[in-house]
């Protein structure tokens, strides 16, 4: 009974770090119709924010919840206006140029903080289920991702800034004739997924540590997540993370971390086959 | 060239055979990109795998000629069931690129933890992130005892590059080719005039993988090692990125684009813009006042060298240069018509 307990804590957890590191990349991608392939370094970027602002002294909550997506989601309103505008309804060029932006993000990183692993230790501690044991962290991780995704869910059904954002989205053109401006709506779109990157990072950071190049380990399963999802931004992300996030705890169990990521993904391959418009090209189309 | 073993050193030897070696990679994107219009992240899957396959069979079968031809087909192989799953999926461009990434990646990651004793496949062992060390070099057909030295790789480089280069300019004259370039200007026009747009772009991606297979068998050759950075983001990245630079839809550019830019990388290698010189070039006070705003500040990685190199293209040279070269010797010479084959090739990225 507890050993069900810890694995259903297990699985939940998966399935919302899935949807916590995917839900930035869904915002830009689903609004934007950008590929930014440099969204793993945004994570990166949000880790580093977190710790630095940490180690001055800034208490770790107010570090990884209001210090990392502030600072993330300003530089990605800076490369939106510096390097994604130049290149909308060229989404190959945008795909390299992000893919540009990526390596050198690494290599900017890697002269500054070098190429070690930097590391902060999870706070909260852990707590027993019976014979075995969780840390709470892990917890408060779910339940901040649910927050969130419930948050995003608001923000975009009943504010007016939703409502343009996806007004946007469905017609830019139509959009501009009713006096909104695009650009500036395509600005904020990228800083604010941006900066749910920088939150996601922050934190992970605390189960994974941070280093240069941990972005890699994450834009394979934020995009299988969000091309599996479709294009419904929330449903879309929810189901694809709640499916590959069992997937992936499943076949952990049964093999090794590594091979169980390399299963999801294999999964998330043979979906796409199957579903090429993801999960929400077929099922709950009508959802957000 | 022929007479360039007895100029150069080993040492230059050894740098000239791997840019040959890594031509034939950059000319199979440029089939696969630059002709088919299949934007592929992941050719470095194809490249690693002919190494792996190559260095995997020589430990199991110490003859080099069957290592070999598995080493071009098992890539082919597998660049033909993730063709079929991706182009029989009627699956976008972009999503090309994603997918064909991922897959690279798990390739990464799969390989990168077998460093246990437990993995091995019949006699070699997978090594992990170690890597396979000592990989038994390629000898002449039948004769298991005359190995190839270096001089004999770079010639067989040559020859292979050669072949290779001359052998899709052949297939781009042939109906395939022309058939393939149709696809890529407008698959669906190609496909009301009757062809099969899956099954060509099948072909052209499975060759594509093919060619990289050769490479990579060349290349476990060439270091006698092998590792799986070599399904790297970076290794992907840059082969990318040697056809941007050299220009899509020509086939000397990519070629040109990899020599530049594997030139470039070595450089920065060997060179270390250190902390002393950086102070050299900016002077000590900008050198300073960087180095106390980032601490130590070594920003003579390549990472960052791509990046900037990439992001450069894109926004400034999208065409690349050899297109670009051409169209400005075009446009100075005269009207003279494009071959067909070189007609518009910004449209190999399709807009859907």
């Amino acid at each position: 009974m507890d050993l069900v307990l810890v694995l259903v804590i297990q699985v939940l957890f998966a399935m919302a770090s899935l949807a916590l590191i995917s839900v930035g990349l869904a915002v830009i991608f689903g609004m934007m119709r950008v590929i930014n392939l440099a969204h793993g370094e945004f994570l990166m970027l949000g880790g580093y924010s977190a710790i630095v602002a940490n180690q001055h002294g800034v208490n770790l909550w107010i570090a990884m919840l209001v210090v990392a997506p502030i600072v993330v989601g300003a530089i990605g309103v800076l490369v939106e206006r510096t390097l994604i505008r130049f290149l909308y309804g060229r989404m190959i060029d945008t795909m390299l140029a992000t893919w540009g932006l990526s390596l050198f993000l690494i290599g900017l990183v890697t002269g500054i903080f070098g190429n070690t692993t930097v590391g902060i230790s999870a706070p909260l501690g852990g707590m027993a289920i019976g014979n075995y044991r969780t840390s709470i962290y892990g917890l408060v991780v779910i339940a901040i991702t649910v927050v969130l995704l419930v948050a995003i869910y608001l923000v975009l059904r009943h504010t007016r800034l939703g409502l343009f954002a996806r007004g946007t989205m469905q017609n830019p053109n139509m959009a501009a004739a009713l006096g909104l401006s695009p650009p500036r709506v395509y600005a904020v779109t990228f800083g604010v997924g941006a900066a749910l990157s920088g939150l996601a990072g922050a934190l992970i950071a605390p189960i994974s540590g941070v280093f240069p190049t941990i972005g890699i380990a994450y834009i394979a399963k934020a995009f299988i997540t969000v091309i599996g999802g479709g294009a419904a931004i929330l449903s879309g992300t929810v189901t694809a993370a709640a499916l590959f996030g069992a997937i992936q705890e499943v076949a952990t169990y049964f093999t090794t971390p590594v091979f169980g990521v390399v299963i999801t993904l294999a999964a998330a391959i043979v979906l796409i086959r199957l579903l090429p418009q993801g999960i929400t090209g077929r099922f709950l189309k009508r959802w957000l | 060239m022929i007479g360039l073993p007895l100029l150069l050193e080993l040492s230059a030897l050894l740098d000239v055979t791997v840019y040959l070696i890594l031509a034939i990679l950059a000319l199979s994107l440029a089939l696969v990109w630059g002709y088919g219009g299949i934007l592929c992240f992941g050719q470095s899957a194809f490249f690693g795998l002919g190494a792996y396959a190559y260095a995997i069979a020589m430990f199991n079968i110490g003859e080099s000629t069957i290592p070999f031809v598995l080493a071009i087909a098992l890539p082919a192989a597998f660049a033909a069931l993730l063709g079929y799953f991706m182009f029989y999926g009627r699956i976008s461009d972009v999503y090309l690129g994603v997918i064909t990434l991922t897959v690279t990646l798990i390739l990464f990651n799969a390989v990168n933890s077998t460093a246990g004793p437990e993995y091995h496949i019949g006699e070699a062992r997978l090594g992990g992130f170690n890597g396979i060390p000592s990989i038994p070099p390629l000898n002449w057909p039948g004769f298991p005892d005359s190995a190839l030295d270096l001089e004999d790789l770079f010639y067989v480089s040559i020859v292979l590059l050669l072949a290779v280069y001359f052998g899709l300019r052949g297939l781009l004259v042939s109906r395939f080719g022309r058939v393939m370039v149709a696809i890529r200007e407008n698959e669906q026009r190609a496909g009301f005039l009757g062809y099969d747009a899956r099954l060509y772009k099948l072909g052209t991606f499975t060759l594509g993988g093919a060619l990289a297979g050769l490479a990579g068998c060349l290349f476990a050759n060439w270091g006698a090692f092998v590792s799986p950075t070599i399904f790297g983001l970076g290794q992907s990245a840059q082969i990318i990125i040697w056809v941007i630079v050299g220009g899509r839809g020509t086939l000397i550019g990519p070629v040109v684009g990899c020599i530049a830019i594997q030139w470039l990388t070595a450089f920065l290698g060997s060179a270390q813009l250190s902390k002393a010189s950086l102070e050299h070039v900016l002077g000590p006070t900008i050198a300073k006042a960087l180095s106390s705003v980032f601490g130590i500040a070594d920003f003579s990685n390549t990472n960052l060298v791509l990046g900037a190199v990439l992001l450069a293209f894109v926004l400034l040279v999208p065409k690349g240069v050899m297109p670009t070269l051409l169209d400005l010797a075009r446009a100075t010479v005269g009207r003279r018509r494009p071959p067909a084959t070189e007609l518009m090739p910004d449209k190999a990225e399709g807009t859907t």
